[in-house]
């Protein structure tokens, strides 16, 4: 395999809801600062790749708007995944590991603003015999965490504390959209929102957009002075049926993170994409993730879920604290579908 | 119900798909727009090659540039670059069969502007014919594209092709 | 770098406008079914799934690849879901492919299909947005101004477009996997009848279809195990470019110019022409034929009618196009690149029934997609690159 690093990651500062840009106006300066700051024009990428959602923007087609923002001419070598652009990422990594391309340009949008989210969810449902019955995306994840809590897989004190933990550290993160010092018998005192979630055991609902570069070898040293190495990336999908897998675990994540080999060595920092607190908690215990290690320093999804845009945000997060020493190992996680239903797990190391 | 009802499959289900959104134009359309409102078109040139794009939407597509220059106004007259004449009904078109629809280059601009062709027979429309636009009566007014019912015909003479053919 | 990769097994349903005997479920799984049992494999032996089809709001499901995972033998396997425009079939052969040639993954199943019966392509290809007027009606209104650009600039004769529309749909009858099965089919027929979007016929228009096309690749000692040979992927290209600049040659763009210098580049293909046996391009309206015949550099500029007119393009010319009936003759548009690159793979596997063009050895396979903007094309053969 190829020595694959992220060298560049830029995020727009994720909101609630965006009344005067488009997608494309909220791109637009994500592309040209990340391009500018890496010194690259659109000639000395490789390759790009995006990822985003129709149903979101409520069109089809809606990511070829995402070409005008990063100026794709003359044409690039160019895909793009209906997922969250930390998926995006992994196609990039593939064509770079074909040695088809040493650089790629990677991003991933979302406005969902636009729609009714928790219902435009719905439709990834079996569309026969749950659709019809629009079960919206926080029912079916409140759900998820009543197994968990009847199950005493965990308690809505322990849920309480993540959001407190990760909405604290989101202080420090300008990006961030929903963040401050909360207290957990406060928030435990809070009426629940649908049962048994509470306000705070929801990611709030985020418009935003990320990008990243990532280069090979002796590239990737030229174009960071800390590359952060890409030494584990895999993903694994679930069936998607709430009733033939059990909810209470992340099967997927556990399987890859063993083949990132998370556990071989010591993790120092680790970004988790959890939407609901319940499934924080489920992902990094099947990330293995010991006592010492700093979870979400960036606050997480619960301080900002730009979806589309937040599974790469955490690989860009995790980067960030290569880049700075702060970390010499970090594992970044991305998540799509219902309860957890499709996982990402990225190993970064400074060496 | 009869065995063979009993047997026979569900082949079709009806699950009728609501769902409202809310669009925001964006900054550059916004200005285009309200300027359509009052009966102006304005562009934006590109801060690289200086060309004019209308409408503009931010950026230069071909540049990957912020395009945000004082705005160039443009008259609302151009040439028909080509068309198409449609007799298909679709649901979202409201718009009576046959009809054109052209591909304007206005004059001054660098980019096209899709629209349709009215007050003239379908069989008169060809690439490089002159055309004007009719608006709506001012009350009728909107910050909407559609402020122009549809251009008409000039009756100038024929812009040459090689003036227009790059942007075909 | 790159390793080798082999096509094993090809598979494809039924194509038809309403294939309401199956879900989408069915569908899928009627196409990877047949894959598998070409590949003489089974489910357990496929590491990860690449799925692609075009846009969600076709069939109304949202990112329906996680409700068909495990339809697909994709649980607790790696799954990507790949989207770019009309390309999307190619590009979903392509990021397939490419796992194998990174060493990632040793099998990987590919999938792309669409529904179009279970929602409304049409409407769902024209919503009309605030604030614009909506002009354009569906893919039709879209390229018949480009199709009309491209008459003028090569003069070409008018009847070219019906050639090809007759050409085509008399290829598919030799297809058994075609929607468009037309004994009748004629001159006369395709010129008479009516203008959709004028000026393109009818006749000259792709129908609306419901079906998959699966393929599984294998690396190169697994896929040197096989009964039937594999055929082997020797390149791979995707170019974009953006929808709309000023100057933007809509006609002959050249994200496709430069998409195919790039994949005859890296297949070593100097003379394009002479050196592929046959090509199966993405051919929605009957003048995209003569169109990327120039395209994919067959033919000089304003020249590629001539091979149509000429009959290069037969199935018995010196350059077969849409040996399979096309895009014309069946088209499930999330699928229908994938058709493209199966059917390149299928001739030089020489498997593709009445429609083999004899002794085939090196095919190319073509998609596009978009404001005629996503190119996504490849070089398959029988021989090991
Ligand atoms: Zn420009």
């Amino acid at each position: 395999m190829r020595d694959v690093a992220v060298v560049a990651f830029t995020q727009a500062k994720s909101v609630r809801a965006e009344r005067d840009l488009n997608e494309t106006e909220i791109l637009i300066p994500v592309i040209h600062d990340i391009k500018r700051g890496a010194g690259l024009e659109t000639k000395d990428i490789d390759f790009v790749c995006s990822g985003s959602s129709d149903y979101l923007a409520g069109q089809s087609f809606a990511f070829v708007s995402g070409l005008d923002a990063i100026g794709a001419w003359p044409p690039v070598s160019e895909s793009h995944v209906e997922m969250d652009g930390a998926w995006a990422l992994y196609e990039a990594w593939v064509k770079i590991q074909t040695g088809h391309a040493d650089t790629a340009l990677v991003y991933g949008f979302g406005k969902p603003s636009m729609g009714d989210l928790s219902r435009t969810l719905a439709l990834q449902l079996d569309p026969y015999c749950v659709v019809p019955l629009w079960p919206d995306a926080v029912s079916v994840a409140a759900l998820q965490a009543r197994l968990c809590l009847e199950g005493g897989v965990l308690s809505e004190r322990e849920m309480a504390e993540v959001a407190v933990r990760d909405r604290g550290k989101g202080k420090s993160n300008p990006y961030a959209q929903v963040t401050g010092d909360f207290d957990v018998d406060a928030l435990l005192a809070e009426p629940t929102f649908v049962s048994p979630l509470r306000r705070h055991d929801c990611s709030p609902i985020s418009d935003g957009a990320s990008a990243m570069i990532i280069a090979a070898g002796d590239r990737a040293r030229d174009l960071a002075e800390r590359p952060a190495w890409i030494r584990g990336l895999e993903h694994i999908v679930e069936p998607q049926d709430l009733g033939i897998r059990d909810l209470t675990t992340s099967r997927s994540t556990q399987i890859a993170a063993d083949r990132a080999a998370v556990g071989k060595d010591k993790i120092d920092v680790a970004e988790v994409c959890g939407p609901f607190t319940h499934q924080s908690i489920l992902v990094e215990r099947a990330l293995g993730l010991g006592e010492s290690v700093d979870v979400n320093p960036s606050g997480g999804a619960l301080s900002a879920h730009p979806l589309m845009a937040a599974g790469l945000t955490r690989i860009g997060e995790a980067s960030k604290r290569i880049w700075d020493g702060s970390a010499d190992r970090a594992v970044a996680h991305a998540t799509s579908g219902p309860c957890l239903q499709q996982n990402l797990v990225c190993v970064l190391e400074g060496a | 119900m009869s065995e063979s009802e009993e047997r026979k499959p569900v082949e079709v289900l009806r699950t009728p798909v609501v769902l409202d959104y809310t669009y925001s134009a964006g900054q550059s359309s916004s200005r285009h727009l309200r300027a359509f409102g009052k009966g102006k078109l304005l562009g934006q040139r590109c801060p690289v090659d200086g060309r004019v794009y209308f409408p503009s939407r931010g950026s230069c597509p071909q540049h990957g540039v912020p395009i945000e220059g004082e705005p160039v106004e443009l008259p609302d007259r151009g040439t028909i670059v080509t068309y198409s004449v449609n007799r298909v009904p679709s649901e979202n078109i409201d718009l009576e069969l046959p009809y054109a629809a052209i591909q304007v280059l206005l004059d001054g601009a660098d980019t096209i502007l899709f629209h349709v062709l009215g007050e003239s027979s379908i069989d008169d429309v060809h690439m490089g014919m002159r055309v004007e636009a009719v608006w709506k009566p001012e009350e009728e007014w909107d910050d909407s594209v559609a402020n122009i019912r549809y251009f008409r015909p000039t009756g100038e003479p024929d812009t040459p092709f090689d003036q227009y053919k790059e942007h075909i | 770098m790159a390793e080798r990769c082999g096509i094993v097994g090809i598979g494809q349903t039924k194509h038809d406008s309403k294939r309401l005997d199956v879900s989408m479920v069915g569908l899928v799984r009627e196409a990877a079914l047949r894959a598998l049992e070409d590949a003489e494999l089974t489910w357990k032996d496929i590491d990860a799934v690449v799925i692609g089809k075009a846009p969600d709001l076709f069939e109304g499901v949202m990112m329906p690849e996680l409700y068909l995972a495990d339809a697909l033998g994709g649980a607790y396997k790696p799954m990507l879901r790949v989207h770019t425009a009309g390309s999307v079939g190619g590009s979903t052969g392509i990021v397939a492919a490419s796992l194998v040639e990174a060493g990632v993954h040793d099998r990987v199943l590919a999938v792309a299909f669409e529904k179009q019966s279970e929602s409304n392509a049409m409407w769902a290809l024209s919503i009309a947005m605030p604030f614009s007027v909506a002009t354009v009606a569906g893919a039709g209104g879209f390229f018949a101004p480009l199709i009309r650009g491209y008459m003028r600039r090569s003069g070409a004769p008018e009847d070219t477009g019906i050639r090809v529309a007759v050409k085509d749909r008399l290829n598919a009858l030799k297809n058994p996997y075609a929607h468009l099965h037309m004994e009748d089919i004629s001159f006369d027929l395709v010129a008479a009848s009516p203008m959709l979007w004028d000026p393109v016929r009818y006749l000259e228009t792709c129908p609306s279809s419901d079906g998959a096309c699966a393929m599984v690749f294998a690396s190169e000692k697994l896929a040197e195990q096989t009964q039937t040979p594999p055929a082997w992927v020797h390149a791979t290209a995707m170019r974009s470019e953006p929808t709309m600049f000023s100057g933007r040659d809509q006609v002959m763009p050249q994200a496709s110019l430069d998409n195919a210098k790039a994949l005859y580049k890296q297949a070593g293909i100097t003379n394009p022409r002479k050196e592929i046996d046959c090509a199966e391009m993405y051919v929605p309206f009957s003048w995209f034929e003569p169109m990327w015949c120039e395209g994919m550099l067959f033919a000089e500029p304003n020249e590629g009618w001539k091979m149509t007119y000429e009959g290069a393009t037969a199935l018995d010319g010196d350059l077969p196009v849409n040996m399979s009936g096309g895009v014309l003759s069946s088209n499930p548009i999330g699928a229908s690149g994938l058709l493209r690159f199966a059917e390149a793979a299928l001739q030089v596997r020489g498997q593709a029934g009445e429609h083999q063009v004899d002794g085939a050895r090196k095919a190319l396979g073509h998609a596009y997609g978009g404001g005629s903007q996503y190119f996504s094309t490849w070089i398959v053969s029988s021989d090991k690159p």
